[in-house]
């Protein structure tokens, strides 16, 4: 039985995410300096741009965690890419209405094509959404699992193609639209962004482990009920010896 | 465009942030949810446990 | 590389003779093609305008023969007599795709003559020799990525849904690259050259699509 405690740790690395949250926004709104063409407006790029780049880190990471179950078939690697993308689409979500909120402020209009990121973006987007319906229609759970790593593999390899033909099809007139100080930032901008980066990779990750161990809990309960209505004696011992002993892991005769 | 006064930006800032934070708060609660439903079978599970270790004695 | 001819000659021989897939993808894109010219107003299409609706169309007719590209196999046990023979299940895909270039080509060599009959006023003759090379490489890039999702989506429950939903996503870096490199070639009057980058696009895409099917397919094929 699978022994992991996806809590440990968790404490740390939540307050390790409150802290820097915390620094990265007294950062923002105290230390970091106006943008000379933008005005304060850019000050959304301290939370669209982090967001984007951890929602695109975590997708690839997720190609990995796929690799990594089809060479050793264990679930728990299908369950991290599963939560991996998950986590990666809800801030996808807030990088496109980030993005959307800036666009408008700078440019009047809800959504612009010149910023290759943001849509290359969507489109990574669109792509992800499928894994929702493409893992509800297997049963069977070990085809599902490695249905949905061979589609995380196949979405992660595509992340950087994308990006790279999206970026060649704009135009060279264009001027980057959400770019900041025409490509100059100032030191006290990029320890900002540097430290808002970090924030929300941590936020990022704690959220995963979260989720993980949420997963893992259920599951366990799952098993534990199971064994409860099966066989009444082994399933009643190992209630107890879990009720009793509710801080330490407990190795049950499987 | 030329960039926004103040008071204009600062909406658009704030609606972004703020976007932000209620998409944490949100995934929080959810979560909260998940976690009380866990706590509630925990409960029935112990109880169970209970019955089935006095119906052996 | 026998299994593979052997493969793709017993598929091109039933398509032969139930023409299920190619003469629909046909059917599909001229009458697209009709739509287009009341919804857009337009008797002439030229430059991106023209790129744009040949390869809109194009990528959706492909969409329905990737959808029945896997269905005989699923159906008829297909699968299961590949995994007993003695050959490697990447032969399957390998066939697979290539029968899909074929019937892109088959598609292309009906497609297009009517989208220039329709639509082409002037300049069609000289575009033609790289429009040609255009449309093999974007073929090889579809044929790949249509082979591998078309492995994936066929044994799920929403097939039919699922398909169109994953490859469109991902074919957007080959509908940029194919309408871009087809935009001057559709201009009035012809612009011969063909940025190389979206030669370069193409060929990357369907470089890096087939190593990656070549590696998933065995983990897809293990029922």
């Amino acid at each position: 039985m699978d022994d992991t405690l996806f809590g440990k740790g968790l404490r740390a690395l939540a307050i390790a995410s409150v802290l820097l949250l915390g620094a990265a926004i007294a950062l923002v709104f105290f230390y970091a300096p106006n943008d000379a063409d933008q005005g304060f407006i850019q000050k959304i790029f301290y939370v669209h741009v982090p967001l984007a780049i951890v929602a695109l880190v975590g997708f690839v990471v997720a190609a990995g965690f796929g690799i990594a179950h089809l060479r050793s078939r264990e679930q728990k690697w299908d369950q991290a890419s599963y939560v991996t993308i998950h986590m990666s689409i809800i801030f996808g979500v807030a990088v496109l209405v980030t993005g959307s909120i800036w666009a408008k402020g700078s440019w009047g209009k809800w959504w612009v094509w010149d910023e290759p990121t943001l849509v290359s973006f969507l489109i990574v987007f669109l792509l992800y959404v499928t894994y929702y319906p493409l893992r509800y229609s297997i049963e069977d759970r070990d085809r599902r699992a490695r249905y949905s790593s061979a589609f995380a593999i196949t979405a992660g390899a595509f992340v950087p193609v994308n990006f790279i033909a999206v970026r060649l099809s704009e135009s060279l007139i264009h001027p980057r639209v959400l770019s900041t100080t025409g490509g100059h930032m100032p030191g006290e901008m990029r320890l900002t962004f540097i430290v808002s980066l970090v924030a929300m990779a941590l936020l990022y990750a704690t959220l995963v482990k979260v989720e993980l161990a949420s997963k893992h809990a259920r599951m366990q309960l799952r098993a534990l009920r199971r064994a409860l209505e099966d066989e009444p004696a082994e399933g009643a011992a190992m209630a107890t010896a879990l009720a009793t002993v509710p801080a330490r892991p407990v190795s049950v005769p499987d | 465009m030329p960039a926004l006064p103040l008071d204009e930006a600062g909406k658009y800032v704030a609606g972004a942030y703020g976007v932000f934070v209620v998409l944490l708060l949100v995934y929080v609660a959810i979560m909260a949810t998940k976690l009380q439903r866990i706590e509630r079978e925990l409960q029935l599970l112990t109880r169970l446990a209970e019955k089935r270790r006095t119906e052996r004695t | 590389m026998s299994a593979i001819a052997a493969i793709v000659r017993k598929d091109l021989r039933v398509e032969l003779r139930t023409g299920e897939s190619v003469p629909a993808m046909a059917i599909f894109a001229v009458t697209t093609f009709v739509i287009f010219h009341f919804s857009l107003e337009r008797d002439s299409l030229e430059g991106e305008l023209a790129s744009g609706v040949l390869w809109v169309t194009l990528l959706f007719a492909a969409v329905l023969g990737i959808n029945r590209l896997f269905v005989a196999e699923r159906e008829q046990g297909g699968f299961d007599g590949i995994l007993l023979a003695p050959i490697e299940r990447t032969a399957l895909l390998a066939a697979k795709a290539a029968a899909l270039f074929i019937y892109l080509v088959a598609l292309e060599l009906i497609a297009v003559p009517a989208f220039a009959i329709f639509f082409i006023r002037s300049g069609f003759w000289d575009a033609l020799p790289l429009l040609i090379a255009v449309l093999a490489l974007s073929d090889a890039a579809i044929a790949v990525i249509g082979a591998l999702l078309a492995s994936i989506a066929v044994n799920t429950r929403a097939r039919d849904l699922l398909l169109p939903l994953l490859l469109l996503p991902l074919a957007v870096p080959v509908m940029i690259a194919a309408s871009e490199a087809t935009k001057p070639l559709l201009s009035v009057p012809v612009d011969s050259s063909i940025a190389g980058k979206w030669i370069l696009v193409l060929a990357l895409y369907a470089v890096i699509f087939g190593l990656l099917a070549y590696a998933l397919f065995d983990f897809l094929m293990e029922d």
